[in-house]
């Protein structure tokens, strides 16, 4: 459910702060040190950083493909190795097996089970493709806005960290108080009278 | 400006009063609808709307759902209490069709169609769908703020509790 399909989903924010000029090579040099590295090769269970939004599998930001129009546009990508449970206990039961046989014993330790189910679970990660989830967002500098397309807790959780760290930017989720906050236009009396309400009940 | 965690779930119910106050104005007052400018197109409800009642010692859900949805039963709801928290929107402009749903408490979009665009062929055709679709998003969601703002306004306003809240307890004992 990316930016351009049929059918997406959207959270708002409003982002803090100014980058320094030039801009787009401020963009450049936060999203370069933070593109997503792939973990197929290696034993991490989980990666996130940015990615372009047209070649999302083969993140590249050069050129200034990132900007189109007055906006910046780029993909936050999340993967996940996700090892079956029963796949981890099938392989773990097989090598606890050999492991008593090698050893001649007839059990393993507590301390032996837990790290012999360890290595299970780093070999398979070594085997096992992360799966890939990619989260467009559209960033336009001049308002102050950022649309990101989702609205996955961790997603939007990873989103605002890795914004702070790549941008020292931070966002603003806009609901309804930050909604007021920023966009109300609201009097000082009338701010006051907001800050005080409490629910309205239509009961008769 | 408060601590944001705070003050997400201290003015959650703002959000649910907003959704109602847009349900009532879909309903009854459509002049409520309209933005300043006047060109801000029409507003119906669609195909879900979920509603919560607070008001009791547990959190009761009804959804309505359909094309069509008889909504009887949530104005009952409304009456014993209830408010919107979520509902599904068709927004029209210029012949065209924005539908999508809106969660009071968090503001966030879902399920949001925009209107057809042209086909994507080439890579310079992309350019051109990204410039065309933030357009089209851009038009939903100022009209979105223009309604908040509205709304917000006249919540603060002693207007709320004097026309207002009488208007819909009217709306939702009428037979």
């Amino acid at each position: 459910m990316g930016f351009l399909s049929a059918t997406t989903s959207l959270t708002r924010y409003r982002v803090e702060g100014k980058l320094e000029d030039p801009v787009v090579d401020s963009v450049y040099s936060g999203l370069r040190p933070n593109t997503i590295s792939d973990i197929d090769e290696n034993v991490s269970e989980n990666a996130a950083g940015w990615t372009s939004f047209r070649e999302p599998f083969v993140p590249s930001f050069e050129g200034s493909n990132f900007c189109i129009g007055n906006y910046f546009l780029f993909s936050l990508r999340m993967d996940r190795k996700t090892i079956p449970s029963k796949v981890i206990q099938k392989y773990f039961a097989i090598e606890y097996a050999k492991k008593l046989k090698a050893s001649g014993r007839e059990f393993l330790s507590k301390n032996e089970k837990k790290m012999l189910k360890e290595h299970v679970i780093s070999l398979l990660t070594l085997r096992i493709p992360a799966t890939p989830n990619i989260y467009d967002l559209l960033w336009s500098y001049e308002d102050d806005s950022l649309w990101f397309f989702t609205n996955l807790k961790k997603p939007c959780e990873e989103l605002e960290t890795l914004f702070l760290t790549s941008f020292n930017l931070k966002l603003i989720r806009l609901f309804p108080y930050t909604m007021t906050e920023f966009f109300g236009g609201l009097t000082a009396d009338e701010y006051e009278t907001f800050i005080n309400l409490a629910p309205t009940t239509l009961m008769e | 400006m408060l601590d944001i965690a705070v003050a997400y779930n201290r003015y959650r119910f703002i959000g649910y009063e907003f959704l109602t106050w847009l349900w009532f104005a879909i309903e009854r007052n459509p002049t409520l609808l309209q933005s300043p400018s006047g060109d801000s197109g029409s507003l119906s409800l669609g195909n879900r709307i979920v509603l919560e009642n607070f008001t009791r010692d547990k959190t009761e859900s009804i959804t309505i759902k359909g094309d069509d949805p008889n909504v009887d039963a949530a104005l009952l709801s409304l009456k014993n209490g209830a408010l919107v928290t979520e509902i599904n929107l068709v927004f029209k402009l210029n012949e065209q069709e924005w539908q999508f749903t809106l969660k009071g408490e968090s503001f966030s979009i879902t399920n949001l169609k925009t209107p057809q665009r042209g086909p994507v062929e080439t890579l310079e055709d992309t350019e051109g769908a990204v410039l065309e679709q933030a357009f089209l998003l851009e038009q939903l969601l100022q009209y979105q703020d223009v309604l908040f703002n509205s709304f917000i306004h006249l919540r603060v306003s002693k207007e709320w509790g004097q026309t207002f809240i009488p208007e819909v307890k009217n709306w939702v004992s009428a037979p």
